[in-house]
Formats: C-alpha cells, sequence, structure tokens
C-alpha cells in the first residue's frame, strides 16, 4: 500500500506513538510570532524551564503589530528580543528586518520539502506549498515545540484537489483556492490535510502555490500541500546549492516527497477551473463567495493589498499593472502593505511602489496589522474593505466592519473603480 | 482535574469562529485573566447577550466546527477564566481542541442527533451538566429531571485532562 505525502512525512519524524492514531512528531522548525510566543515564553519562566530544544530550529519575528502602536505591543516585542537574545536565537528578525511570517519565512529558505514545521499561527499552513507537513498550533503547542522540539497530531487523512484546464487571463490562485472553500465549506475539510495537485497548479509560481495553502485552514484544513517539483528547487537553490551537485540532484531527492501512486485517499476531488471567473467574499464565511461580477457595484471604504494570503511581489506586480496611469477613487483609501522587506525593495526598484503612491494608496511597512484588525488600517462600525487578506469574519478588520476577500487585481480594479468590478485583465465571460 | 461541573450556555450557532470568541485586539493582553470582560463580545447570535448570559456557566454546548478561524489560544483562556472547562458540539476545528485538550480543558465531539436532541430538550431552560472524563459520560439536568449521556474521548485526550495539560505531560515524557 502506497503512502501519501503527509503520512511519509509522519512516518519519518515519529518521536512517540502514545496511544493509537496519536503521533508525537519531531519538529525541523518552529516559527514564532510576538502575538502567541510570549505567553509561552512567560510560561516556560514561571515553571522554571526557559530552555530551547535548539535555537538553530527556532525562528523569529516581530510582524503582527511593527513598530509597536503602543505598550502593551512594545512589551510584547521587547520579551521577543530578549528571549531571542538569551538563547542565543540568530534568525529573530525585528524592525527595518521583519516581515510578515509566511512570506518571510519561506523567502529566508528555512521551509524545505519533507519538514515538520509548526507555528502559533493558523496560516502556517502556507508552508505546505514546498511539499512540507507545516500546521498552527496555539500557545501550549508551541511552548512544547520550543522546549523540546516536539508535537502530537493525529495520524493525517488526505484530500487530494485535482485542479484542472486553465486558468483564464486575469483569474488567480485567490480565485481559484475562494472557488475550493466555496465547495466544500468551512468546515470541508477540517481534520483532513489538502493536497493541491494538478495542471493548474503545477503551472503556478512558489507564490501562487502559497497562497493556495495559505487558505487551507479556511476550510478547516490541518495543511495544505503541493508536491515539490523544479519550481520548488529553483525557489530554494540559493539555500540548497551547497547541499547538491546540480538543481536535477535536488529534485530528485525532494521528488520523494509525494503521494504514491498506490496511495489511499479520504477523497479525490477534481475541478476544471478553464471557465472559472474572478471571485470574491461575502457574508462572514470564506466559503461564503460569488464572481466579482455578482459582486459588482458593491461600495467599499477602503482596499487593502497584503498579508501572507496576496503580499508578495507577484501580487504587487499584479496590482501595479492594473493601478499604473490611473487614480483611486475620491471615496475609497488604499492602503498596500509589502510582505517583507525584500519585496519591499524590489517593489521600490520596480517603480511599483511609486506607481501606488501616484495613484493614490499609503505604502505601509510590512506587517499583518489590518488583516486581524490590530493595526495600520483598522475599520470603523459598518465600513467595508476589499481585501486580499484571508478571513471574512464579522468584525475581522475592525468592530463592526466587513471585509470582501479578492485576488489582487480585482482589489486594484475595485480601488480605481470604488466598488467592486473585474479588473481589466479578466476579459472571459 | 478541572472542574466539569455547571450550568449550560447553548450557542445555537454553527462555524463560530475564535475572533468572535476574543477579537485579536485583545490579543495584547499578556495575562489570561485579563481577556475574561471581552468574551464572546463579537459573538454573531442574536439571542446571546455576553453581559448577561456567561456569567456562572460551566460549559457550553453547540453545533459544527466551534472555534474555527485563529489558531489563538486565547480562545480556550477566554472561556477558562470565565469558569467554562468544556465545550460540546457536532465537531471542532483541530487547532481548537487541541487547544483545549492541551489545557486539560475538555472538547467533547457528539454525533449531529444527540447534538439536536440536547437543544430541543434542554435549550432555553435552566441546565446543569456533571462530566465524568474516567466514565465518557455526562449527566444532564434540568427541571428536577436527570439523563445520562455517553460520549467517546480518546486515550491521549483523556491523559491530557488527567494531566491538566500538555506542558506537564510532555515535560515527564520528552
Amino acid at each position: 500500500m502506497g503512502k501519501t505525502l503527509a503520512e511519509k512525512i509522519f512516518d519519518s519524524h515519529i518521536a512517540d506513538k502514545p496511544f493509537e492514531g496519536t503521533y508525537v512528531l519531531k519538529l525541523d522548525a518552529v516559527f514564532c510570532h510576538e502575538i502567541t510566543t510570549p505567553i509561552a515564553i512567560n510560561d516556560l519562566v514561571s515553571r522554571g524551564m526557559d530552555r530551547v530544544f535548539d535555537p538553530s530550529k527556532i525562528k523569529a519575528v516581530i510582524d503582527h503589530v511593527t513598530p509597536a502602536k503602543d505598550s502593551k505591543t512594545a512589551e510584547q516585542g521587547k520579551i521577543m528580543r530578549e528571549w531571542a537574545r538569551r538563547h542565543n536565537i540568530k534568525d529573530f528578525f525585528d524592525v527595518g528586518k521583519n516581515g510578515v511570517c509566511h512570506a518571510l519565512f519561506p523567502e529566508q529558505g528555512f521551509v524545505r520539502p519533507g519538514y515538520t514545521i509548526i507555528m502559533g499561527d493558523s496560516h502556517t499552513c502556507t508552508h505546505g506549498a514546498f511539499g512540507a507537513f507545516a500546521a498552527g498550533v496555539g500557545t501550549t503547542d508551541l511552548e512544547v515545540g520550543i522546549l523540546k522540539g516536539v508535537c502530537s497530531f493525529k495520524y493525517p487523512s488526505t484530500i487530494k484537489f485535482v485542479l484542472k484546464g486553465k486558468l483564464q487571463k486575469g483569474v488567480y490562485a485567490k480565485d481559484a483556492i475562494l472557488y475550493v472553500i466555496s465547495q466544500i465549506g468551512v468546515n470541508g475539510a477540517t481534520d483532513k490535510v489538502m493536497e493541491f495537485t494538478g495542471e493548474i497548479v503545477d503551472e503556478m509560481s512558489m507564490e501562487s502555490r502559497m497562497t493556495l495553502c495559505n487558505m487551507a485552514i479556511e476550510a478547516g484544513g490541518t495543511s495544505g500541500v503541493c508536491y515539490p517539483d523544479m519550481k520548488t528547487v529553483e525557489y530554494l537553490w540559493p539555500f540548497i546549492q551547497k547541499d547538491f551537485k546540480s538543481k536535477e540532484d535536488a529534485l530528485a531527492e525532494y521528488s520523494k516527497w509525494k503521494s504514491d501512486s498506490d496511495a489511499k485517499f479520504e477523497k479525490v476531488i477534481e475541478y476544471d477551473l478553464s471557465k472559472l471567473e474572478p471571485m470574491a467574499t461575502f457574508g462572514n464565511k470564506p466559503d461564503q463567495v460569488k464572481t466579482v461580477k455578482e459582486m459588482e457595484g458593491t461600495k467599499v471604504d477602503q482596499i487593502y493589498i497584503g498579508s501572507c494570503t496576496n503580499g508578495r511581489i507577484e501580487d504587487l506586480r499584479i496590482a501595479a499593472d492594473i493601478l499604473k496611469g490611473n487614480t483611486i477613487s475620491p471615496n475609497v483609501r488604499g492602503i498596500v502593505s509589502p510582505a517583507t522587506p525584500k519585496i519591499f525593495k524590489q517593489a521600490m526598484d520596480e517603480g511599483i511602489l511609486s506607481v501606488f503612491h501616484d495613484a493614490g494608496f499609503v505604502v505601509t511597512n510590512p506587517t499583518c496589522g489590518a488583516c486581524l484588525g490590530m493595526s495600520n488600517g483598522v475599520l470603523a462600525e459598518g465600513e467595508v474593505c476589499a481585501s486580499t487578506t484571508n478571513r471574512n469574519f464579522y468584525g475581522r478588520m475592525g468592530k463592526g466592519g466587513t471585509v470582501h476577500l479578492m485576488s489582487p487585481a480585482s482589489a486594484a480594479a475595485t480601488a480605481i473603480a470604488g466598488y467592486i468590478t473585474n479588473s481589466k485583465l479578466f476579459a472571459g465571460k | 482535574m478541572k472542574n466539569f461541573k455547571g450550568k449550560v450556555l447553548f450557542l445555537n450557532r454553527s462555524d463560530i469562529n475564535t475572533d468572535e470568541i476574543i477579537p485579536a485586539k485583545y490579543l495584547t493582553e499578556i495575562t489570561k485573566e485579563a481577556l475574561k470582560p471581552f468574551t464572546l463580545e463579537d459573538l454573531k447570535l442574536d439571542t446571546f447577550n455576553p453581559k448577561t448570559d456567561l456569567s456562572g456557566k460551566a460549559a457550553i454546548i453547540t453545533r459544527a466546527n466551534f472555534g474555527c478561524g485563529s489558531s489563538r489560544e486565547h480562545a480556550p483562556w477566554a472561556l477558562e477564566v470565565n469558569g467554562i472547562n468544556a465545550v460540546i458540539a457536532e465537531n471542532f476545528a483541530r487547532i481548537f481542541r487541541q487547544n483545549m485538550y492541551n489545557c486539560g480543558m475538555l472538547a467533547i465531539e457528539l454525533p449531529k442527533d444527540k447534538i439536536e436532541y440536547l437543544f430541543g430538550k434542554y435549550s432555553g431552560k435552566e441546565t446543569e451538566i456533571d462530566i465524568d472524563v474516567n466514565s465518557g459520560s455526562f449527566i444532564i439536568t434540568s427541571g428536577g429531571a436527570s439523563e445520562k449521556i455517553s460520549f467517546e474521548i480518546d486515550g491521549f485526550s483523556k491523559a491530557l485532562v488527567e494531566a491538566e495539560g500538555w506542558v506537564g505531560y510532555a515535560d515527564k515524557k520528552y
């Protein structure tokens, strides 16, 4: 009997099987940010167990509220900073070097095919784009991960999604994942690994695959995963070239991290997305999705382009392509947050930041802030935001505010119009 | 073990997310107790008033996919500091369920028809529950009448409840 990708990763990382079906896995990396980690640190200190299992495997960033907005967030940053120093955690990213964790850590080469990764953040599933098992956890799992380098999971069953066809021009990974979630529901993959395959995924860049895997959690998925291929190798090459003679050798090694042809899946679901249109959410759940055409004319107050879902260079390029030579509607405010300093610099060098500036957007530093209503773009009661983020929960971006999730292309077009509308790049019927 | 006995709060909705249980703006707090007054303040449920309905409760009975969304353990903590150590639902988001057991709390899953039955018979009435983890059952009482309902709990989850959480368990074992 063959194995799924997730089963292969589990079977190669067993620290313990304390009970039938419960696997305690050895972790290759523990990622930390300043919202969920300080309480873990304080608890370890109070228990007299202020240790880390391996400082080289712990990666830490201040990203949710940065630079600090008040005394409480300053304190959270301080706890992280001092902890990283006293444990010699070299990969710690502070103001000037910091960015949205799920964009920053892959960019730094911290994710490899076959890895086990946890973080106290639900969108950790993003890193499955590299063929890793990466899962969001709470503070207690994070705490034990920091201390012992292990985490418990139930043995995973996998739903395989085969995305067939070719996406139309102006249709992106974000539209594809919103469609998938709308089909299976917010509870449709709870406790399952969502494996994304098919020619549409093969065609996607690593950035797009990260967008796809990022929203697995919005269907309840433990992790989203894609199979490693030459695109994965190319992305990782600066970090792995010392380990392999050639890219082909790297690909041969990484190719073991895919499901066997006779693996047993919970379900296999095929979608032909050739006719998929740009999609957007309505309501307060990520499975409440319509076409942008159906949402046409919905007035918005704010546009937000950024986040771990769609704040990467590819996203900014697409949005800038639409914004170039245009100004945003006087009835809206536009906010763009390049997800990392590297992306910020690239966007600056390519003239993309000027396009955003000239169109009337404010360009903020890399941070998660607006996505969860913590800083840098909080909505007022009754306001509406067209957003490239991942959650349209009630009050998510500010108490009493409404969020419509969409792609960067649709968000840019909406910014110009002042209401939800398709981008000029989409000509499909 | 924590206390699993007391009054029940019924929340008649599926997909209650962790932003609703505790909004992100309170995640800058670094003590659990500070979350107490803000618990469930953004819950979108017309029949629920956090100012009057939360006080004195020990358990929640709700529908499907409770605790979806963010991984914040602040959600179980917010319940815990309000005296609620158990949630009974059709199913839970994985991270929330694990967070509950990691804190030595209970996230009990019952089949849909049993949840339906509990809502039909007890919702809207003063109801008490007494959960026995060892026997895998609870006594539910309202208006002087009681009944016993059993549930399944896996060995690992039970061990975490007995150890009052994952840190204590893992420190001994790994």
